[in-house]
């Protein structure tokens, strides 16, 4: 069958295959070797060794500190998104009056790209802390909360809706059976509703991990690192590093790479963690 | 006793349902409600309704947004959206029938090398990606549409390949006995059968592209601006004289396009979303 289709691999796979040449897979490949050199434009790179990665983590803390503050706002993150859009979608499976309406309402946030809501968030947050004559920018611990608030606005409809099709998925006689057995709710919640929707838990930790992991639009319009450069993520700090100082492009590459490692890291280990704890059906 | 009991507790978890909703819809509202108010009036007191002093119609409207070069932003974002989501899906639909169906170890590592493009964080390429484009002179409206293609190929032959796994061989055999070549076997006969997902990778693709700001400012600079990069430039580039009342206008216009689409297709949009995160 289709013996022919190989030679027609111009027409077919051509356009997209060099379309993500030029995009990433050069680009890619070209990042990596990069990281170890020194360079302004590319074309003038200079063979340094791994120097591009002590001087990533020993020239300042901008890095390191970047990393902490990124690894903070992960977890909390990640943990206020789901238990909030979990408990939310235990209210919605149920039909009631105006489930469809709530569902919309609280999904909507998520379509809104990032530079947008950050600047939303900046003027309502602004707006309060205007009544207390300081604002985001006056210390790193409104920065970090906005952040959250903002994460939270944003992804909590999204995972609400996987976490429902997750419950609703769950077979009815399973939980009848419980209720015949005398399971209370918390019961019910603990040994059956969360050990059935384990892979929908899994899809949502992941999400939410690599989203704020990567976060940059929402961090450059809300704060864009202030005050000074302490509520600055990893992806900002990476872009300021390329695109702040002239002769440090090598450094920022070298970030990259590290960001890049650990961002492959937590999606292995994350799938391979996880994954054990779901339930056969 | 117990239903009323029952009833009492259903109320109680409507109102605090509507009452988080209400929440949820307050900054939107908030940025919407500032659009109609005198620039003046709205960094200092963001909450205070619009009243006869600090109420200026649509002037922001108009004013804030000729001047910004905001609308030519605007047409620019619809065009390169548009343009690139076709683009995406009628050339990775293809890539994917290819690589379903020519089994080797050529397709074999295309697909991976796909699969892979999806984890890596775009900081990791920016530099030299921004180099390339620049080199071969892509850094225009048209050429960003092959950019997007490049970065949309991941996640949608990722998709496309999954879906046309389940497509049963004997359909495309007959269209070849008819005598269909594999061009037309593709867009008569497999086309039409991968519409469901083709519609799932459109919608994400246009949300990610509609609002994405670092590739486009990169590529095209400040000098041919799309909706976010108008946004920020229109924040960043102005030092402490930030026309707020075009500011509001902006973000309702950025925002308007978003929600007109999210009504008019929900259905697709959360099935499309929540259909990308499980295979994501």
């Amino acid at each position: 069958m289709h013996k022919n289709l190989k030679r027609y691999f111009p027409v077919f796979a051509l356009p997209t295959c060099a379309a993500f040449a030029m995009a990433f897979l050069i680009p890619f490949v070209m990042g990596i070797y990069l990281s170890f050199t020194k360079f302004t434009t590319v074309t003038n790179a200079q063979w340094v060794g791994v120097q591009n990665y002590i001087t990533a983590f020993t020239a300042d803390n901008n890095f390191i500190n970047a990393l902490w503050f990124t690894v903070k706002f992960t977890v909390v993150s990640v943990i206020s998104v789901n238990v909030i859009a979990f408990f939310l979608a235990m209210l919605l499976t149920r039909p009631m009056k105006g489930t469809n309406l709530f569902r919309s309402v609280f999904f909507m946030p998520n379509l809104i790209g990032g530079i947008v809501l950050g600047y939303i968030w900046n003027l309502l947050i602004n707006g309060i802390l205007s009544y207390y004559g300081v604002d985001i920018t006056y210390s790193a611990k409104y920065g970090f909360w906005g952040l959250v608030v903002m994460m939270n606005w944003q992804l909590i409809g999204y995972m609400m809706v996987i976490y429902i099709a997750g419950i609703q998925n769950i077979p009815g006689d399973l939980m009848e059976a419980a209720s015949i057995d005398g399971a209370g709710p918390v019961k019910t919640l603990f040994k059956i509703t969360i050990p059935m929707v384990m892979p929908s838990i899994t899809i949502c930790t992941f999400l939410t991990l690599t989203n704020s992991f990567k976060l940059f639009d929402q961090n450059l319009a809300l704060t864009a690192g202030a005050p000074g450069r302490q509520t600055q993520m990893l992806a900002l700090d990476i872009y300021n590093t390329f695109y702040g100082k002239i002769g440090w492009q090598g450094v920022g590459q070298a970030k990259a790479v590290v960001f890049f490692i650990i961002v492959a890291v937590i999606a292995f280990l994350q799938l391979y963690l996880t994954g054990k704890k779901e339930v056969e059906q | 006793m117990t239903k009323t009991k029952q009833k009492g507790l259903r109320a109680l978890k409507f109102l605090f349902l509507l009452l988080l909703a209400i929440l949820f819809l307050v900054p939107i509202l908030l940025v919407f409600m500032n659009s109609f108010k005198s620039k003046f009036y709205i960094i200092g007191s963001p909450f205070s309704l619009p009243n006869s002093e600090t109420f200026a119609g649509i002037e922001n409207y108009i004013k804030g947004l000729s001047s910004s070069g905001f609308f030519a932003a605007f047409g620019r974002s619809v065009f390169i959206t548009v343009f690139s989501v076709l683009l995406i899906v009628v050339c990775t639909a293809m890539t994917a029938w290819f690589i379903v169906r020519v089994k080797g170890k050529f397709t074999k590592l295309l697909y991976y090398l796909f699969v892979f493009s999806m984890i890596v964080p775009f900081q990791m390429v920016m530099f030299t990606m921004t180099y390339i484009v620049n080199a071969i002179s892509f850094n225009n409206p048209i050429g960003i549409v092959f950019v997007y293609l490049g970065f949309g190929a991941g996640l949608s032959v990722f998709m496309l390949t999954g879906f046309i796994k389940s497509v049963p061989l004997e359909i495309e055999e007959a269209a070849t006995i008819d005598g269909c070549n594999p061009l037309q076997t593709f867009f008569l006969v497999v086309f039409p059968i991968l519409k469901p997902t083709a519609i799932t990778v459109a919608i994400l693709n246009a949300m990610w592209i509609w609002n994405d700001y670092l590739l486009p400012y990169l590529i095209l600079g400040t000098g041919q601006k799309t909706v976010p990069v108008a946004i920020q430039i229109a924040m960043q580039g102005a030092y402490g004289s930030v026309d707020w009342g075009g500011f509001m206008a902006m973000l309702v216009l950025a925002i308007i396009p978003i929600i007109v689409f999210y009504i008019s297709c929900q259905k697709y949009i959360i099935k499309g979303v929540v259909a990308g995160a499980v295979k994501g």
